[in-house]
């Protein structure tokens, strides 16, 4: 079931269009991961979504509510939307329990339900606390706790991640996406961080100078990228010229090479593999390792071939290799042909 | 800074401290002198109880006007699209340029009817709406839209949003701006005196001048000094209280403007330019008349130069004297946090809160009884203006030194410079160009300066302010043009440097330093 349809909206700032014909579609439950790098117009979508920018056209839907059409224009307040910004932007003149609150006017038990969200977020006992006492993990939490309370149909998440250091945005990423799918909230994550997308939501829409340029699952982004520059977006390639043989092995530098992509018209192109997709061979030469950069659990190993290909190489733990020497390298799985 | 140097700062901090609070201890003793009864006597006369609830009065009713029309003003001029908006943003922000005298002179010159409480409000309010007006404006700038995305989320609309979102954030900033006009408005000698409101500076300065019951006046400058320290204070305390609710560097995005219909901003232009024909229009409008009319006696040049010329090195004077005893203070409050330094820093600090009438009062007094021999000098006349002024320049310094990175001299010495020759390489070398600025501030501001110059100047020694005074005083209006006109010109270079400043400021709202602009303004308070 869809939650959440865009269809043909056009939007931007003044005389600049920043979306220009863009759909968009995402599941009940589900969460959906916007990519882009900055001035894709992932932050104008997220606005156009909330309601603070109006498109000069297309229509929006949230379930069975048109939120944008002929004539028809939801402001934020009545839309339902829950966000989460940067860096949480708690009220700072609200305690935990007042900014959690804020949303619940009129509504009955405000008490009982503040409790219960910060309960889900793991901030109980702290609801008066003032925001300049919390961490950003805990602030983003508090923000979190604070978009759900009026039970909104969707959440939209803006680079909510992207203050914290590294440890802890993996760790709050995933309390977040375990407690809007024990909700079965529809939430849409924007980021340019491709790790985060990637481990975090049901789906990714890359979105390239305000036009979608692919939507999928994690893994069919990563595997199978519809062109160089998804490919790139979403992690390291190995790029080397090829021809094609036969409608799905390619020639390249490193010999015959299955692809995922049937090219019946394609002559020749650029074959795109991951540097995980590869291995050393120290029996054999025709590589000379020009450096490494080791990450712990695994080695990234770059070499160079005598007519001056480079390639990446990505080795679990530590490569048995060092700079200078002279390897094989083989390849295995499917590789893609742009 | 190694302990040897630190010391000997710390000692000559200690002597700038002394001669910062030198008038107000000196007045507290003459008060002492008086005695218990005669004080009592003093402040259950009526005529004493009138002073406070006339000053009381006046200060409420400009703080509310001038919050009533400035936070619609600020809205105006932060969030609503207008045509030729940095424009009027410089408008509003003129008026810092006409002290209350010169506003009070040519409202006068345009109505010689206008007197009274009313008349005085009027012209206080209109030149004190900057001070609200301007940090309200950044603040409304600067405060994080997402904070107003995210009520109009969870359901809030556009007007429940402003209450319960936007002013919230913006209140501290517009209170503390409301109390400095307060702080003016209590210290304001010239229009209460012009139009003849029996206000705490004018009834100091008559019975000053009156001579016969000098005690009277020592005991309300007291009086008056107790109350512009409640203001001070709850200033300080209101901008602490910003300087922690700031959470989040916030994102560098701003709000988005609202687009009126054409109506609506008609309807808004309309509104802004009532305020600024009120507050700038008539005065120059006034000034202007007055020049082209010009005056019965033709204008002396000699005396207009002569006072011109007066102005200029007597404050220039002041100004030198307040820079160097800033120096020491505002090296050491810049880099160290220690007790005994917050202290002389605070008690150098005493100027900010002495009306200029109770400076000039308590000199007066210290100079006839411990030094008679420099009184009605122009020595004395300058040192009043250095303790008026000083916290300007201690401000600057500070602030000047505090923006040069300590690892810049640690730098310079890792690489074979000496102590001495580190810091003046880079410290001073690069704060220089703003310990100067402060100098060019106190300067300007000095030369506006009026009661205390009245009480203390020698016998024959005219300013461009005393000029001015004294023609008003006379309803010889045409005759005072030029030097109203003077005046404004000096005091325009403060106004257009702040305005700068803080439009600076506004164009790199990521390093927006919040107290920045209050401190700014509150160095262009015009005495």
């Amino acid at each position: 079931m869809t939650s959440v349809r865009v269809q043909g909206v056009d939007a931007g700032y003044g005389r600049t269009t920043v979306l220009a014909d863009f759909n968009l579609e995402a599941k009940t439950g589900s969460m959906l991961a916007v990519l882009g790098s900055s001035g894709s117009g992932k932050t104008t979508l997220l606005r156009v979504l909330a309601g603070f920018i109006r498109p000069t056209a297309g229509t929006m839907s949230f379930g069975d509510t048109v939120i944008l059409g002929p004539g028809v224009w939801l402001p934020p307040e009545k839309r339902g939307i829950g966000i989460v910004p940067q860096e949480g932007a708690l009220f700072p003149h609200l305690d935990v329990y007042g900014n959690v609150a804020y949303g619940l006017r009129g509504h009955q038990d405000i008490g009982a339900r503040v409790d219960e969200l910060l309960e889900l977020v793991g901030m109980s006992g702290l609801a008066h606390r003032r925001p300049q006492e919390l961490s950003g993990g805990q602030a983003q939490r508090v923000a979190l706790a604070r978009a759900l309370a009026p039970r909104p149909a969707l959440v939209l998440l803006d680079e909510p991640f992207s203050a914290l250091d590294k440890g802890m945005r993996g760790e709050i990423g995933h309390e977040v996406r375990s407690v809007l799918k024990q909700l079965e909230t529809t939430s849409i994550l924007v980021t340019h961080d491709q790790e985060e997308a990637l481990a975090l939501a049901d789906e990714v829409s890359v979105l390239s100078r305000g036009v979608l340029v692919q939507q999928a699952t994690p893994h069919e982004l990563y595997t199978n990228p519809v062109n160089l520059e998804v490919a790139r977006f979403v992690g390291e390639l190995v790029e080397l010229p090829a021809a094609t043989k036969t409608a799905d092995v390619v020639l390249c530098v490193l010999g015959e090479v299955k692809i995922s992509n049937h090219t019946s018209n394609m002559k020749s192109g650029i074959l795109g593999l991951r540097p995980e997709q590869l291995g050393l061979n120290r029996q054999e030469t025709g590589w000379q390792v020009v450096s490494q950069s080791f990450h712990g659990h695994d080695t990234l190993v770059h070499l160079k071939s005598a007519e001056g290909v480079q390639i990446q190489v990505r080795v679990p733990g530590t490569a048995p290799v060092a700079v200078g020497d002279q390897v094989g390298v083989s390849s295995h799985g499917l590789g893609r042909l742009f | 800074m190694n302990p040897r140097a630190s010391r000997a700062l710390l000692a000559l901090s200690g002597v700038t401290a002394l001669f910062a609070v030198t008038p107000l201890a000196y007045l507290c003793v003459r008060v002492i002198e008086v005695g218990p009864a005669q004080i009592a006597e003093v402040l259950v006369r009526q005529r004493t109880v009138e002073t406070v609830l006339t000053s009381v009065e006046l200060v409420v009713v400009v703080m509310v006007a001038c919050v009533a029309i400035g936070v619609p003003i600020s809205y105006a001029l932060s969030r609503i699209k207008l045509p030729f908006a940095p424009i009027w943003v410089v408008l509003f922000s003129l008026p810092l340029a006409i002290p209350s005298y010169v506003a009070a002179y040519a409202w006068l010159a345009e109505f010689p009817a206008m007197s009274g409480f009313w008349a005085a409000a009027l012209v206080l309010t209109l030149v004190s709406t900057p001070y609200v007006v301007i940090p309200t404006t950044i603040a409304f700038r600067s405060s994080d839209p997402a904070l107003e995305e995210v009520s109009r989320s969870l359901g809030r609309g556009p007007l429940r949003t402003f209450w319960s979102a936007t002013m919230p954030q913006t209140w501290p900033v517009t209170a503390a701006g409301a109390l400095l006009v307060g702080l003016y408005v209590l210290s304001d000698f010239g229009a209460v005196a012009l139009f003849r409101v029996d206000a705490f500076t004018r009834v100091i300065y008559t019975s000053y001048r009156g001579s016969f019951d000098r005690s009277t006046a020592a005991v309300l400058a007291v009086v008056l000094v107790v109350l512009a320290l409640v203001l001070v204070l709850g200033e300080r305390r209101i901008r602490g209280r910003v300087a922690r609710w700031r959470t989040s560097s916030g994102s560098a995005r701003s709000s988005l403007p609202i687009v009126f219909k054409p109506i609506g901003t008609i309807g808004v232009l309309l509104g802004l330019f009532i305020v600024v024909g009120l507050s700038i229009g008539v005065p120059i409008f006034s000034l202007v008349s007055r020049l082209l009319e010009g005056s019965r006696r033709p204008l002396d040049l000699a005396e207009l130069l002569n006072a011109s010329v007066n102005s200029v090195w007597i404050a220039g004077l002041g100004a030198l004297i307040a820079v160097l005893c800033a120096l020491p203070i505002g090296l050491l409050a810049a880099r160290s946090t220690s007790r005994s330094v917050r202290g002389l820093e605070m008690v150098s600090y005493s100027g900010h809160a002495l009306p200029g009438v109770v400076v000039g009062l308590s000199l007066v007094y210290f100079t006839l009884r411990v030094v008679p021999g420099i009184y009605q000098t122009i020595i004395t006349l300058a040192i009043a203006y250095a303790i008026l002024f000083l916290p300007k320049s201690i401000g600057a310094t500070r602030t000047s030194v505090a923006a040069v990175p300590p690892v810049l001299e640690q730098t310079a010495r890792t690489l074979g410079r000496s102590p001495l020759r580190a810091w003046a390489g880079t410290t001073l070398r690069l704060s220089a160009p703003g310990i100067a600025a402060g100098g060019l501030l106190v300067w300007l501001t000095a030369m506006k300066e009026l009661p205390a110059t009245l009480m203390l100047r020698p016998t024959g020694f005219d300013t461009l302010a005393t000029e001015l005074w004294s023609r008003t005083e006379i309803a010889s209006y045409g005759a005072a043009a030029p030097y109203a006109l003077a005046l404004i010109v000096i005091a325009a270079v403060p106004a257009w440097l702040l305005t700068w400043a803080s439009e600076k400021s506004l164009r790199r709202p990521a390093d927006v330093d919040h107290q920045g602009p209050q401190l700014q303004i509150e160095s262009t308070v015009v005495r």
